[in-house]
C-alpha cells in the first residue's frame, strides 16, 4: 500500500481550517448588525418569554432576545455574575442575594397559580381542600382519603378508604417554592419543620421530575395527589381541587380568581428597587381570590452600564422590550396558561422601568 | 522535524489533556466542597438531614451514598448472572451465525441512550415490577422489613433492576471476550481425560478466566454507580431521612440523581450548590476506586 505523507494531505487540511475560520469570522461579524440581549432563568416562564421574543422580533427586527431556561437558581447565579442582561426567577431575591446583586430591580412579569391535582377513580366532582389539610397530607399526618378531615370538607362525595400517595417535584423548582410558601403560611408545623424553598426536605412522598413527571405519575397511580402549575394543568386537562381561601370560600384557579389575589395586594407591594423578599401572594384576601398564587419576576440592574458589553443602544432596546412585555406582551399570557397582570401591578412596573438608567441617564422618555 | 516527531508531539499533547482534565476537575470539586465540610464537619458524610431551606440549612449525604451502593448492588446481583449466561451461551454453545447476530443485538442494547431506558422504566417496566414482583412479595412477606413499605414501583428495587438491564451489554461482552481467550488446549485436555461440556466450562473456562470475569463485573459496577437519568426516573426521588434505604420498596435517591435534580435551582448564595458538588466528589471517588479496581484485575489477567 502506498504511504501518504502529511505533506500530501496538507491542502485538504488547509481547506478545512479555512472553512472553520470563515465560519468563526461570520459568527463574530454577525452580531454587530443585530443586537443580542441575553437572559436566563425560570423554566416556568420559558414558554411566555419565548413567545414574547418571537413576537417582539416582528416589532423590532434588529434585536434578538436569547433566553435560556436553566432554572431560577441558575438564572440568579448568572445575573449576579453579570453574565446575562436580565434574569428571571419565580422567587424574589432573598437578603443575601440582594447584598451581592446591588441595584437590582424586580419586575413581576406574569402571574402563575399552583393547583392540587389528584387521581380518584369514579369521582368526577371537584373535591374541596383546605391549606391545613394539604399541609397535613404532605406532613404524612393525614394518610387516607377517608380521613374525617377530608370527608367533612366534601359532603356528598364518598371518599375511598385508600392510602393517599403523595407526589412532589423531585428537582428544585419555582412551583415548589410557591407551594411550600403557601403551606408555611397556613400551617405552623410546616413552617417550623419544613419551611419554604425551591427544594425542601419532604417528610413523605414520591418525587417526580418536572410538571410532566408529576402529572403522569398522578395519571398512573390511583389515589395519588400532587401539585402542578396551572398552565400545565390547563394544557393537559387535569382535574384539580377547589381550595378554601381566607374569606372561607372554596375557589378554583380561574384567571379572574388568580388576578384578584394580586390586585388585592397591589397596594402593599414595594417599589421596584426595594426588597421583594417578603412579597407573597399566597392566601391573599378577597372573596374570590385563589390562595396559591405567585408572581414570576424579571431581574434587571438599575444601572445598566455596570454590565460588560452593554452600550446605550442595547440598554434602550432592553428597556423598550421590558415596557412592551408588561403592556402589549400581557395579551399573550392567557392562551399560554398564564394570567395577565392586573393594572395596579402594571403601574408599579412602569415606575420601576423608568428607574432603569444608563450612566445615570434614564432611558424611558417622559411619557 | 519529521513526520514521526510531529505525530509523537501531537499525541503526547492530546494524551496529557486527559490527565490535565481529571486533575482540574478534582481541584474544582475539592475547592467547592470545602465550605460545606467546614460548616457541617464530618456530619456531612454520616448524617441524613438534607435541608436547603434558608435558615435551616443542613446537609448530609449518607442516604444517597447508601442509595447508590444499594442500587448498584442489586444491579450486579441481578445483571451479572444474566450477562454471564449470555456470554457462556455465545462462546460455548451457539453456532457462528446465531453468535454473530446475538452479539450485534447485545451491543445495540449498549447504544440505547439512558433516558430511553428511563422512559421505558417509568411507563412500562415499573408497572411490571409493581404487579408481578413487589405486590406478591409485599403481600406474602410484608412482615420482613425489606419488603414492608407499600410498593409503588418507584423505589430502590426498580432503580436497581433498571441498572441491571443497563449493565448487561458491557458485562456480557467483556465476559465473552475473556472466555474466548481460553486456550483450546485446556478445553481439549479436559475432554481428553473424559470430562463433559459442564466440566470444560466449570474447570476450564471459568477457572482460567475468573480474574477477567471479576474485571467485567467491576466495569459493570462502575457504570451502575454513575448512571443518572434512568435511575432518577424510577427511584422515587425522596430526600433526607425519608430517603434512607429502609426497605427495597421505599423511595430514595442516588448521588447522581440528587445532583441532576437539585443543581439547577440551587440557591447560589447558600451552601446548597457546594453540598451538591460534594456529592459529585464522593461519586467521582467511588467511580475511580471501582474503575481502578477493574483495570487492575483485567490487566493482571492479561499478563
Amino acid at each position: 500500500m502506498k504511504r501518504r505523507s502529511i505533506a500530501k494531505k496538507l491542502p485538504s487540511y488547509l481547506l478545512f481550517s479555512l472553512l472553520i475560520l470563515v465560519y468563526a469570522l461570520y459568527l463574530v461579524i454577525l452580531p454587530s448588525s443585530t443586537l443580542v440581549i441575553n437572559g436566563a432563568g425560570s423554566t416556568f416562564v420559558y414558554p411566555l418569554i419565548s413567545k414574547w421574543s418571537s413576537e417582539y422580533r416582528k416589532i423590532d427586527p434588529s434585536m434578538i432576545i436569547n433566553y435560556q431556561s436553566i432554572g431560577s437558581g441558575g438564572g440568579i447565579r448568572l445575573f449576579i455574575n453579570k453574565t446575562v442582561d436580565f434574569g428571571a426567577s419565580d422567587a424574589p431575591l432573598n437578603k443575601q442575594q440582594m447584598e451581592v446583586a446591588k441595584g437590582v430591580i424586580h419586575i413581576p412579569e406574569t402571574l402563575g397559580a399552583v393547583v392540587m391535582s389528584y387521581n380518584l377513580p369514579n369521582i368526577n366532582l371537584i373535591i374541596n381542600l383546605t391549606g391545613e389539610v394539604i399541609a397535613d397530607i404532605y406532613l404524612g399526618k393525614i394518610t387516607r382519603w377517608s380521613d374525617k378531615r377530608i370527608t367533612e370538607l366534601n359532603p356528598g362525595i364518598k371518599m375511598p378508604d385508600e392510602k393517599i400517595v403523595v407526589i412532589h417535584r423531585a428537582e428544585g423548582s419555582g412551583t415548589t417554592y410557591v407551594f411550600t410558601d403557601y403551606l408555611s403560611r397556613v400551617n405552623n408545623e410546616w413552617k417550623s419543620l419544613v419551611g419554604r424553598g425551591t427544594s425542601v426536605q419532604w417528610p413523605t412522598g414520591l418525587g417526580a421530575v418536572g410538571s410532566e413527571g408529576v402529572a403522569s405519575l398522578i395519571n398512573q397511580i390511583k389515589f395519588s395527589i400532587g401539585y402542578i402549575e396551572l398552565s400545565y394543568a390547563l394544557q393537559t386537562n387535569m382535574t384539580y381541587a377547589a381550595i378554601r381561601n381566607q374569606y372561607g370560600k372554596f375557589v378554583i384557579p380561574a384567571p379572574e380568581n388568580v388576578k384578584q389575589a394580586a390586585s388585592n395586594l397591589a397596594r402593599s407591594l414595594p417599589k421596584g428597587n426595594e426588597s421583594w423578599e417578603n412579597v407573597s401572594l399566597v392566601d391573599a384576601p378577597g372573596e374570590n381570590a385563589y390562595p396559591i398564587v405567585s408572581f414570576s419576576y424579571i431581574l434587571v440592574y438599575e444601572e445598566l452600564s455596570l454590565l460588560p458589553g452593554m452600550n446605550e443602544r442595547k440598554a434602550k432596546d432592553l428597556v423598550n422590550f421590558l415596557w412592551w412585555c408588561v403592556h402589549e406582551g400581557q395579551n399573550y399570557s392567557l392562551s399560554l396558561g398564564y394570567v395577565p397582570l392586573p393594572p395596579e401591578v402594571v403601574r408599579i412596573n412602569e415606575e420601576s422601568i423608568r428607574m432603569i438608567k444608563f450612566k445615570g441617564i434614564s432611558l424611558m422618555g417622559g411619557d | 522535524m519529521n513526520e514521526d516527531e510531529v505525530f509523537y508531539l501531537f499525541s503526547l499533547a492530546v494524551a496529557s489533556i486527559s490527565l490535565l482534565l481529571l486533575a482540574l476537575i478534582l481541584v474544582v470539586l475539592v475547592q467547592y466542597t470545602l465550605p460545606v465540610i467546614k460548616e457541617m464537619g464530618f456530619d456531612y458524610f454520616i448524617t441524613s438531614s438534607w435541608n436547603p431551606v434558608f435558615g435551616k440549612e443542613r446537609y448530609g449525604i449518607l442516604p444517597y451514598f447508601l442509595g447508590t451502593v444499594l442500587t448498584s448492588f442489586i444491579a450486579v446481583l441481578v445483571g451479572v448472572p444474566i450477562s454471564f449466561g449470555i456470554a457462556l451461551f455465545l462462546t460455548e454453545y451457539s453456532n457462528k451465525t446465531l453468535k454473530k447476530y446475538l452479539s450485534i443485538m447485545i451491543d445495540l442494547l449498549a447504544a440505547i441512550p439512558s433516558v430511553i431506558y428511563g422512559l421505558w422504566g417509568f411507563f412500562v417496566f415499573r408497572n411490571f415490577i409493581l404487579d408481578y414482583i413487589e405486590k406478591p412479595l409485599h403481600n406474602y412477606f410484608g412482615k420482613i422489613s425489606i419488603f414492608s413499605a407499600t410498593p409503588t414501583g418507584l423505589d430502590f428495587l426498580s432503580g436497581g433492576l433498571i441498572l441491571a438491564i443497563m449493565i448487561i451489554p458491557i458485562v456480557s461482552s467483556v465476559t465473552r471476550e475473556v472466555l474466548e481467550l481460553v486456550p483450546t488446549e485446556i478445553k481439549e485436555g479436559i475432554y481428553a481425560i473424559g470430562g463433559n461440556r459442564y466440566d470444560v466450562i466449570v474447570y476450564g473456562s471459568i477457572r482460567y478466566s475468573k480474574n477477567g470475569i471479576l474485571g467485567a463485573i467491576l466495569l459493570g459496577l462502575g457504570r451502575a454507580v454513575g448512571e443518572t437519568m434512568a435511575v432518577s426516573m424510577v427511584i422515587g426521588n425522596a430526600t433526607g431521612e425519608n430517603a434512607l434505604p429502609r426497605s427495597l420498596f421505599s423511595a430514595g435517591q442516588t448521588l447522581s440523581s440528587l445532583i441532576a435534580n437539585e443543581f439547577n435551582e440551587a440557591n447560589p448564595t447558600s451552601l446548597h450548590p457546594n453540598a451538591l458538588v460534594g456529592a459529585g466528589l464522593v461519586l467521582l471517588m467511588m467511580a475511580i476506586v471501582v474503575n481502578l479496581g477493574a483495570r487492575a484485575i483485567v490487566n493482571k489477567y492479561k499478563r
